[in-house]
């Protein structure tokens, strides 16, 4: 049997969880575990105790890749620059009670 | 390396450009992310106060674990069960979230286990009585609520989100709490006597889970600046007292403070004197159950080792398989 064993030393994944009505899987938090099926049963126990999930992803956390929050001006310019596509950008006439 | 004593920097002195950027960016409301730059000593405040929380949620499921076995009743069992297990949700959410500012959860578990680390004063007083799992959910959780409401809205993403999810949860133990108090109250003669002793041993280490008076607590100018803490200490404090007095009333339960009257002009309820030696010395580790907590929890992480072990030979011999 191990000496070392330590469940911190165990690779991190980043839990994911979509709760029930059809939402989108969203960050919940992270979990350590030995592989990918202790990953799901840990992030179960420990992100869905009272129903919040009918899905739970988990995701090795190096795997993932993060824009940089230093390039975050540049990176997400082309899409603060277009007013335009917003419904604000544009006039309705007066007259108009409900849109 | 030894990230606990770094010499203190000032933080203007680490980069006065990029310092004006982040105080800028909390002025605008604005939460700071693990990727983002942040001066050290916040990161520095940030591990020391997230891994306290995270110990006083691991040793805090130890008093009312000690009373599991001796619940009154099913119900009592099931709940009081769910209540502790929540705590060790809550220890893994806030280690999860100090580990994205950099630090092994290891390390800091080894620096609980090693009884380096600090945890809640609170959790170094013993449970006696059924009533004391009352008084726990009812005025520990009830202070924790008051703590953590607010530090959901803190600077740091992670710790943010971590107290958000921990609020949720422990409206449930408040009132589980509360629930247990006021059948006792509502008892025969020694039922009310074990409501109420429980309630005078357990008042004034609640008011004390706020930490030092305001002028005595260092840290608090900084903390309330880079918007770590939204409120001081004592300020917190009266909240709580405002709304647990009349809580005790509803149940016929005294208050053990003679010093206790409310104040119509500031609609506060004015309290006594706290015995802050009794803090200190608790802190220091001359608590009533200080040793006791940490030899449980030391047992309890060997005795575990096996479960470890057997997890990772499972996944050992999984991955052993799929490769073949």
């Amino acid at each position: 049997m191990s000496e070392v064993s330590s469940s911190s030393q165990w690779p991190l994944w980043e839990v994911f969880t979509q709760p029930p009505g059809g939402g989108p899987h969203e960050h919940a938090g992270s979990v350590h575990a030995p592989d990918a099926e202790l990953a799901l049963q840990n992030a179960r126990d420990t992100y869905t105790r009272r129903g919040e999930a009918v899905s739970i992803w988990v995701v090795p956390s190096d795997a993932i890749v993060a824009s940089s929050p230093g390039d975050a001006g540049p990176f997400f310019e082309p899409g603060n620059e277009k007013p335009y596509r917003h419904p604000q950008f544009y006039k309705v006439p007066r007259g108009v009670k409900v849109f | 390396m030894d990230r606990t004593r770094a010499p203190q920097q000032d933080p203007a002195a680490e980069n006065p450009e990029k310092l004006a950027e982040f105080e800028a960016r909390l002025g605008r409301g604005e939460t700071i992310e693990p990727k983002d730059w942040m001066p050290e000593r916040y990161r520095k405040q940030l591990v020391r106060m997230m891994s306290q929380h995270a110990h006083s949620e691991v040793v805090g499921m130890l008093p009312e674990g000690n009373w599991i076995t001796r619940a009154p009743s099913l119900r009592r069992k099931l709940t009081l069960l769910a209540k502790v297990q929540d705590e060790a949700g809550h220890g893994l959410y806030i280690y999860c979230g100090t580990e994205t500012l950099g630090v092994d959860r290891s390390e800091l578990i080894g620096q609980l286990l090693a009884g380096k680390a600090k945890y809640s004063s609170i959790f170094n007083y013993p449970t006696l009585t059924w009533a004391d799992m009352g008084a726990i959910g009812w005025l520990v959780d009830g202070a924790a609520i008051v703590n953590q409401t607010v530090l959901a809205k803190t600077s740091y993403g992670p710790y943010a989100r971590a107290m958000i999810r921990i609020c949720k949860e422990e409206n449930f133990h408040k009132r589980q709490g509360y629930e247990i108090m006021s059948t006792l109250a509502a008892g025969t003669p020694a039922q009310q006597r074990m409501a109420q002793d429980a309630l005078n041993r357990w008042w004034w280490p609640s008011l004390m889970m706020f930490g030092p008076s305001d002028k005595d607590s260092p840290n608090t100018g900084e903390l309330l600046r880079w918007r770590v803490k939204r409120f001081s200490n004592d300020e917190l404090r009266r909240r709580f007292v405002n709304l647990t007095v009349p809580q005790a009333k509803a149940i016929g339960l005294r208050i053990p403070d003679p010093d206790l009257k409310y104040n119509a002009a500031t609609k506060d309820w004015e309290f006594g004197a706290i015995d802050w030696e009794e803090f200190f010395q608790v802190i220091k580790g001359n608590g009533p159950c200080n040793a006791e907590r940490l030899a449980a929890r030391r047992d309890a992480h060997e005795q575990g080792a096996w479960v470890r072990a057997a997890a990772e030979a499972y996944a050992a011999r999984h991955s052993a398989r799929s490769a073949a």
